[in-house]
C-alpha cells in the first residue's frame, strides 16, 4: 500500500466520518461545524486527484460562502445551544432501512458494471486551460452556459432581497 | 492516483449521497435539511471530478459540470436561506411540521 492510497481512504473515511456525524448530531451549530468539515475533506480529496482549480472554488464557495451564510442564519433563527427533538423511531428505522437497501442496489449495480480507464493522454487542468475552454465561443466552449449561470445568479441575489427584506408598515 | 480503482472512489461518492438522503428524511429542521442537500449535491461533484480524470482525461467538461454545480448550489443556499428567514419572521419557527398552511 503506499502513501498515496493510504491518502485517499483518510480522506475518504474523513468526508464520511465528518458528514455522518453532521446529519445525527443533535445540536444544529455542531452539525454546522461538522458539515464544514465534510465539505473541507471533500476539497482535500480535489486536491488528492490534482483538480486544484476546483478545489480552491469549492474551499472559496462552499467553505467560505455557504457555510458562513448557514452558520448565520443559525444565529438569526434559533438558540444554538439546544438540542432539536430526536427524530421519531418509527421515522429513524425507516430512513435507514430506505437508505441502505438505495445504497446496497446502487453499489451493486457499480460493482458489476466495469470501466475501462482511458488510457489516451490527459490534459491538464491548469486554470489557463479551464478558462480559455470556459470563455470559448467555439463548439466545444461553454461561454452559453457561463452567461446563463451569471444571469441566474443576479436572479437569485435580486430574489434574496425581495424574499428578506422586512416591508415596512406604511407611514405617511 | 490510479492505483485507486475507480469504483472505491464511487463507494465514498455513493455513501455521502445516501448519507445526506438519510439526513433529509430524518430531519426536520429546515437549516439541517439544507445542510443534507449540501452534502448530496457535493456527492454528485465528486463523481463527475473522478469520471472525468478516470474515463476521459484528454477532456474538462467534468470539471465544468462541477464548476456549474457549486454555482447553483451557492445560488440555491442563499435563496433557501432567504425564504428560511422570511419563514421564521412569519411562524417563529422553522419546523417544517409547523409550516403547513398550503397542505389542505
Amino acid at each position: 500500500m503506499t502513501a498515496n492510497q493510504i491518502l485517499f481512504y483518510l480522506i475518504s473515511a474523513f468526508i464520511l466520518g465528518a458528514g455522518l456525524i453532521a446529519v445525527t448530531a443533535r445540536k444544529v451549530f455542531r452539525s454546522a461545524i461538522w458539515l464544514l468539515f465534510s465539505l473541507i475533506g471533500i476539497a482535500a480529496f480535489y486536491f488528492w486527484i490534482r483538480v486544484e482549480f476546483v478545489a480552491a472554488v469549492q474551499i472559496i464557495v462552499y467553505v467560505g460562502g455557504i457555510v458562513v451564510l448557514i452558520i448565520f442564519s443559525i444565529f438569526l433563527t434559533q438558540q444554538s445551544g439546544k438540542e432539536m427533538a430526536k427524530p421519531l423511531q418509527g421515522r429513524a428505522a425507516f430512513s435507514a432501512l430506505a437508505v441502505i437497501s438505495g445504497f446496497v442496489l446502487t453499489y451493486l449495480l457499480i460493482f458489476q458494471h466495469s470501466f475501462n480507464p482511458a488510457t489516451n493522454n490527459s490534459i491538464e487542468g491548469s486554470v489557463a486551460n479551464i478558462g480559455s475552454q470556459l470563455l470559448s465561443i467555439s463548439e466545444h466552449g461553454y461561454v452559453l452556459p457561463f452567461e446563463v449561470v451569471s444571469i441566474l445568479l443576479l436572479a437569485a441575489m435580486i430574489g434574496c432581497i425581495v424574499i428578506a427584506i422586512k416591508s415596512r408598515p406604511e407611514t405617511k | 492516483m490510479n492505483e485507486i480503482p475507480l469504483s472505491h472512489i464511487l463507494f465514498v461518492s455513493t455513501a455521502l449521497f445516501f448519507i445526506g438522503a438519510y439526513g433529509f428524511f430524518t430531519r426536520r429542521n429546515m437549516i439541517t435539511m439544507l445542510m443534507a442537500i449540501e452534502l448530496i449535491l457535493n456527492s454528485v461533484n465528486i463523481n463527475f471530478v473522478a469520471f472525468n480524470k478516470y474515463l476521459y482525461p484528454d477532456k474538462l467538461d467534468g470539471i465544468f459540470f462541477t464548476i456549474f454545480i457549486i454555482t447553483i448550489a451557492a445560488a440555491e443556499a442563499a435563496v433557501a436561506i432567504a425564504i428560511i428567514i422570511n419563514l421564521y419572521r412569519s411562524h417563529k419557527s422553522i419546523d417544517v411540521e409547523n409550516a403547513d398552511e398550503l397542505k389542505f
